[in-house]
Parts: C-alpha cells; sequence; structure tokens
C-alpha cells in the first residue's frame, strides 16, 4: 500500500518547510495560534496540578498535543460546531467556554457544565466514538436546512477501533456531511500501542477507504494543522464533503493521574517526542520572522497566568453539587416515580438538616 | 370523521402528517425510502416528501440512531425506524449512553426529541432474531418514554405525541397488529403520554396489559363473562411513565391483579408492575398477583411460539388460581 506523505511546514526547530499541496499560514494567525498554545499548556499543567491538589477528580492531560487543540478551536467559524472528547478540555476552552465551566464535569458534577447550544459544543464524550456519529447527525441537519455549517470532530487512536468510528466515516462520506474528523494520535489507548489498534499504513488511511479525502499531517506542526484543517473545513463548507485528518503526536503525560505509563513506555520514548514541543517550534519559527518579541511573549504568558490563577480560585470553592438537582433534568415532566424519589430525598436532606451537628 | 385502517396505516398517517405539519421532522432508516419499509409504514413519505425528509440510511443501526441525536442536537426531530426489535441491538449504546441521557448530561439545555420506532414482539411466525420484545431493556433506562400502542387509534395519537414531545422516546409497534384494520379518527385530540386506558370496567379481576397483550385480555374477558366472571382491562399504553395510579385504582376496586406480557417474564416490565400492586393494594388483595408472560427463552421458531405467547386459555388459568374458593 502506498504510504501518504505527511504534511509538514515546520521542522522540529522552527525552520520552514516547502509543501507544495499547502502553502504556509500568514504570520498573525501564527501568532495567535501560539498564544492560544501558551495558554493551553498552563491549562494542562495547571488542571493537572489541581488532581494532585484534590481540586479536580481526574484530568485527562493534553500535554504535547496543544497544537491540535488549538487549531481544532481556530479554523472553525462562530457557526460551525466541535464535537469534543474527554482529553479535549484545551480546544473547548480555546472555543470560548470558561475553563471552570469546562472543568465541571472532572470537578465531581453529574453535568457536562456548559450549555453545547450557546457554544456549539458537544458535551465532552467519555465513550469513544459516539460523538461522531453525533457530528455528522448535526452536520446533516445543517445541510437539509441549507446552512453552510461545519463540524468538527475529534477522537483518539484508540477509538479507530470502535465501530462507531467506521459507522460515522461511512455516513459521513454517503451523505456528503460537512465533518471533519480529527483523529489526534498520540499512539495510546491508555496503555495499549497504535500496533495493536491498526495494522494500516496510517489511520488517515482509513479516509480513504470510506471515500473521503485522507490527510496525514505533523501534530505538533501548529503551522501544518493550520493549514491542513483550514482546508478541510472551507472545502466542507462549500459542499465538498468530509475529510478524515491524522495529527500524528503524543501524549506526554500519563493518560490521567490514575495511571503509571512507566508501566508500557520508556523515558527515552517520552523524552523524545518532549523535544518535539508544538510550542518550541513555533516560537523559533515566529521569532525568526521577528513577529514575536518579547513583550509579545510576556503578554501571553501572563494571560495564561490569570487564567490559571481564576482557574485555581473557582476551584478553591469546594461546595457539593446539589442533590435535590439529581432528578431535576432527567425528562422534560418527571414520571410519577420519579416525582416521589425526588421528594424523598428532599425530606431526607431535610431531616438531615434538622438533627443536631454532633448526631450526625 | 372516522376512517378503516391497518396499524401500519395509522402509523404511516401519523408520520404524515407530522411531516407536513413542522419542517424539522426527518423520517429516516433502513429501506424507509422508496420501498416504504419492510412493513410498508413509510409507504409514500419519499415520494410526497421527498429524500431529504423521509431518506434510507447505510445498514448500520448505531449509525442511524447517533445521527439522530446529532441532528436533534442542531434542530431537528427525527422519527428513526429499526426494521426489527432485534436489529435494535447495535444502536444499544447510543441509545443507552447518549440519547437517554444527553438532557441530564447538560442540565436540561440539550433535549433530544428523537423518536425510535421499533416494529416489536411476535406472532407473526418469523424467524430468530424478529420477534423479541426488548421493551425491559428501554424501561430500565432513565431518560426514555416507552410506549406500546395496542389499537390503531392510539398508535396514530401516540405516535403524533412522541414526535410533538420534548423527550427521547422508544415506540414499540407490535408487529401482528401491523395489518389488522380498525375505526380511527385522526382528528380526534392526541392523548397524553403517560396515561393508561380502562377498555374494560370488571367488578371480579383486573387484567393488566400493553401492546400484543391487549387483545389477549380482552378475550379472556369476553371467555370469562361466558362463565359469570366480570374481568377488567387496563391498556398501558405508556411503560415508561407508568400509571400507577389507574392500574393501583382498578386493583383495588377488585382485589385481584393479573399481568399479561409477551417478554420473557423474569426481571420484566410485568414484574414490575406486579410489585408496584402488591406494595400499594396489599390490604386490598384477595390473591397474590399473578403474571402470564413468555418463558424465560430465547423467542421460539414459528412452529412453537403458540405455546410461548400468552393466550386467553392461559390468563383465564391464572384467574382461576387467584383464590376464589377462600374469599
Amino acid at each position: 500500500m502506498e504510504e501518504l506523505r505527511m504534511v509538514r511546514l515546520l521542522d522540529a526547530d522552527g525552520g520552514a518547510v516547502e509543501d507544495d499541496r499547502y502553502p504556509m499560514p500568514p504570520p498573525e494567525v501564527l501568532v495567535d495560534a501560539y498564544r492560544a498554545l501558551v495558554r493551553g499548556k498552563r491549562l494542562n499543567e495547571q488542571a493537572s496540578a489541581l488532581v494532585r491538589q484534590g481540586r479536580l477528580a481526574v484530568y485527562p492531560s493534553s500535554r504535547g498535543q496543544e497544537a491540535c487543540q488549538v487549531t481544532a478551536a481556530a479554523v472553525l467559524r462562530p457557526g460551525d460546531w466541535l464535537f469534543p472528547t474527554y482529553r479535549d478540555t484545551v480546544a473547548v476552552v480555546e472555543r470560548g467556554v470558561d475553563p471552570v465551566e469546562v472543568l465541571t464535569l472532572l470537578r465531581g458534577d453529574w453535568h457536562c457544565g456548559y450549555d453545547p447550544s450557546r457554544h456549539r459544543v458537544a458535551p465532552q464524550a467519555t465513550p469513544l466514538a459516539t460523538q461522531l456519529l453525533h457530528a455528522v447527525g448535526a452536520a446533516h441537519a445543517a445541510t437539509l436546512r441549507g446552512e453552510d455549517t461545519v463540524v468538527l470532530a475529534l477522537c483518539g487512536d484508540g477509538a479507530t477501533s470502535e465501530g462507531d468510528f467506521h459507522e460515522a466515516l461511512n455516513f459521513a462520506a454517503v451523505f456528503a456531511a460537512p465533518v471533519v474528523f480529527l483523529v489526534q494520535n498520540n499512539k495510546y489507548a491508555i496503555s495499549v500501542p497504535l500496533a495493536r489498534q491498526s495494522v494500516a499504513p496510517s489511520l488517515a488511511h482509513k479516509g480513504i477507504g470510506y471515500g473521503m479525502p485522507g490527510v496525514l499531517v505533523d501534530g505538533n506542526d501548529t503551522a501544518a494543522l493550520t493549514a491542513v484543517l483550514g482546508e478541510a473545513v472551507t472545502r466542507a463548507a462549500g459542499g465538498g464533503g468530509p475529510t478524515l485528518v491524522e495529527a500524528d503526536t503524543y501524549r506526554i503525560d500519563a493518560h490521567t493521574n490514575a495511571d503509571d505509563a512507566s508501566r508500557y513506555r520508556t523515558d527515552d520514548e517520552v523524552a523524545a517526542w518532549a523535544r518535539r514541543d508544538p510550542l518550541v517550534r513555533l516560537r523559533a519559527y515566529l521569532r525568526g520572522l521577528a513577529v514575536l518579541d518579547d513583550e509579545r511573549e510576556a503578554e501571553f504568558t501572563a494571560a495564561a497566568e490569570a487564567d490559571a490563577a481564576r482557574l485555581r480560585a473557582a476551584l478553591a470553592d469546594d461546595r457539593p453539587p446539589e442533590p435535590a438537582e439529581l432528578f431535576a433534568h432527567v425528562r422534560a415532566t418527571p414520571t410519577p416515580q420519579l416525582a416521589a424519589q425526588a421528594a424523598s430525598l428532599r425530606a431526607e436532606l431535610a431531616a438531615e438538616r434538622r438533627q443536631p451537628e454532633e448526631e450526625r | 370523521m372516522t376512517v378503516k385502517l391497518t396499524m401500519a396505516q395509522a402509523i404511516n398517517a401519523a408520520l404524515r402528517d407530522a411531516l407536513a405539519e413542522d419542517e424539522s421532522v426527518v423520517v429516516f432508516g433502513e429501506d424507509v425510502g422508496p420501498l416504504g419499509g419492510v412493513f410498508r409504514v413509510t409507504d409514500g413519505l419519499t415520494a410526497t416528501f421527498g429524500d431529504r425528509r423521509c431518506f434510507d440510511t447505510p445498514l448500520a443501526e448505531s449509525g442511524i440512531v447517533g445521527m439522530a441525536i446529532g441532528m436533534a442536537m442542531n434542530g431537528m426531530r427525527p422519527v428513526v425506524e429499526m426494521q426489527f426489535d432485534a436489529f435494535a441491538y447495535p444502536a444499544f449504546e447510543q441509545i443507552t449512553s447518549h440519547l437517554a441521557k444527553m438532557a441530564n448530561r447538560t442540565r436540561g439545555r440539550v433535549r433530544l426529541p428523537v423518536v425510535v420506532r421499533v416494529p416489536y414482539a411476535g406472532g407473526i411466525g418469523g424467524v430468530e432474531h424478529h420477534c423479541d420484545s426488548s421493551e425491559a431493556y428501554y424501561a430500565h433506562t432513565p431518560g426514555l418514554t416507552v410506549l406500546a400502542p395496542a389499537t390503531n387509534q392510539d398508535a396514530y395519537g401516540l405516535l403524533r405525541a412522541a414526535i410533538a414531545g420534548p423527550d427521547p422516546v422508544i415506540f414499540l409497534e407490535p408487529k401482528k397488529h401491523y395489518f389488522a384494520p380498525e375505526e380511527v379518527e385522526p382528528e380526534t385530540p392526541v392523548p397524553p403520554i403517560g396515561r393508561a386506558e380502562v377498555r374494560r370496567r370488571g367488578a371480579d379481576a383486573t387484567l393488566i396489559a400493553y401492546g400484543p397483550t391487549v387483545p389477549v385480555a380482552l378475550a379472556a374477558a369476553e371467555l370469562a363473562a361466558t362463565e359469570g366472571r366480570d374481568l377488567g382491562v387496563v391498556d398501558l399504553r405508556s411503560l415508561v411513565p407508568f400509571d400507577e395510579d389507574t392500574v393501583v385504582a382498578e386493583v383495588r376496586r377488585t382485589g385481584r391483579a393479573v399481568v399479561v406480557a409477551e417478554a420473557p417474564g423474569f426481571v420484566s416490565v410485568a414484574s414490575e408492575i406486579a410489585a408496584r400492586i402488591s406494595e400499594r393494594c396489599f390490604h386490598h388483595l384477595e390473591a397474590p398477583v399473578r403474571r402470564v408472560t413468555g418463558f424465560d427463552i430465547p423467542y421460539p421458531p414459528p412452529k412453537l411460539e403458540h405455546h410461548h405467547l400468552p393466550s386467553a386459555e392461559r390468563v383465564l388459568d391464572a384467574v382461576d388460581d387467584l383464590q376464589w374458593d377462600e374469599s
């Protein structure tokens, strides 16, 4: 089988690479992408720290994948939709959702924390690949109404083994739905390496099998991602149908704080990928162009720190969720049985409040 | 004005009227387009409304329900068909983890007005995987409304209510009713979801049934009347929400109850109803609540299905066991 030539516009040292298929994005776009990378990296670090402090129940970090995260949000227009997974907090935040809202679920609440319709961001999906079908449906609804909405759906390499991944690609292709599938191939599904998910020459090949373009891109190269995803969005908006983009990247942190990555990969492997950090490469390129100076960098860092500080302050408030609300949204009108259960929990809570503290 | 319609035609009329009234209603699934569905329930809809409103999909049930969820998130009211009860199982994760939970996961901000139509239950001489009574899976899942009409009038009215409502609905269509004509009045106000209907008032015992077992219960009541026993029949119509008050009121009046359902009885909707009657009617009961259900076996082959399906005779045997001598 023919190998796909990976799209790369910046090498690991930040040098520009010619690619006959994609032009280099303009500097101002990449400066803003760098701002987002700084913010995203800080958010990953801050959220991981909040897990260690017991403020978050869990945080699946996208450290190392920030280029995919920020570009997935940046290429979308206001009316477009994003369908993220649990590891895509940075993308959701970059789409404009308040980080405090985004982390609601991971704090230990029962709901996604934000209004999906207002932000046009679906709830972060925990089951794998299921959201890809929702993305196809949202896109097809727009097509039926004659809107040029594009939907960008995220998943990882592990999710490409799920049946819903294949059904979603096939449905999208058959209905020519305006969907861009971005597979962040970060090399591990918790502990299981890519070789156990697929022996195809690339995951991008799977798109070709379903009759849509499959593009393999350097997932740590923000310039290449901007060009590739931007073109896929434009194509979808113009009625050209779906695209599958595979981003070649790496999860620097463990799956979550509950995972011990040393059991399935070596420090040397992680160190090699750490040298391909998306921030280092873009910074070097922009510094070389003289469009990024100390002052801009300090500004970006200060903004990221302000975000982190606000997040720390908001999560210091550890009031538990309201138990009575567990019943409120299950259905538009509660069943008589549900209403009775809600009333019984309310009575139990009221009795607890009446009981003197020392008797509890 | 009443018209004589089979259940398939009544459902077709409901889909047709919903498509005509609301631009956001779309119908899709396997073979529902030009063919009109394997039971002809969607007959002529593509011809009338075009293939953007009623269309065939690739053959993948998870894909069908998953796509319906996404369409509903973006403003549509999809009505999808699962062709046969047991063919819906590939969509189980989409139904239980997403369709049922989206409203809760989004604090009520994203409700999914999706109707999943499931031709269900047996009595049609179908081969394996074509005759399951799968209602317990759905009824057990918080967030879903589960409807099981027994009359063609209800099939029309409840489907209109399901499509217009805010919550996801599993709409169970008893296959053996598809081709039986009955009088239907489409202008009748759409019935509220969650209300049982007393089909027959009785003084001696109450039969509780839904979907395909309602005619069985009514036949049993007719036979019992010739033997001097006055049996009432409650048609649940809606399994979730379950109209406990109507059932309880009837059973308290008669003091005896038999629940009749096709599904295997173990851990079933019939079991839940029997348990709730026991809890709320204990001091009114003259005998333990009985269940007449399918056996706890995979759905049997066509030549043996009559042993498995509750019959009027099995219902009357259960009624005979309700401790009449001791009262």
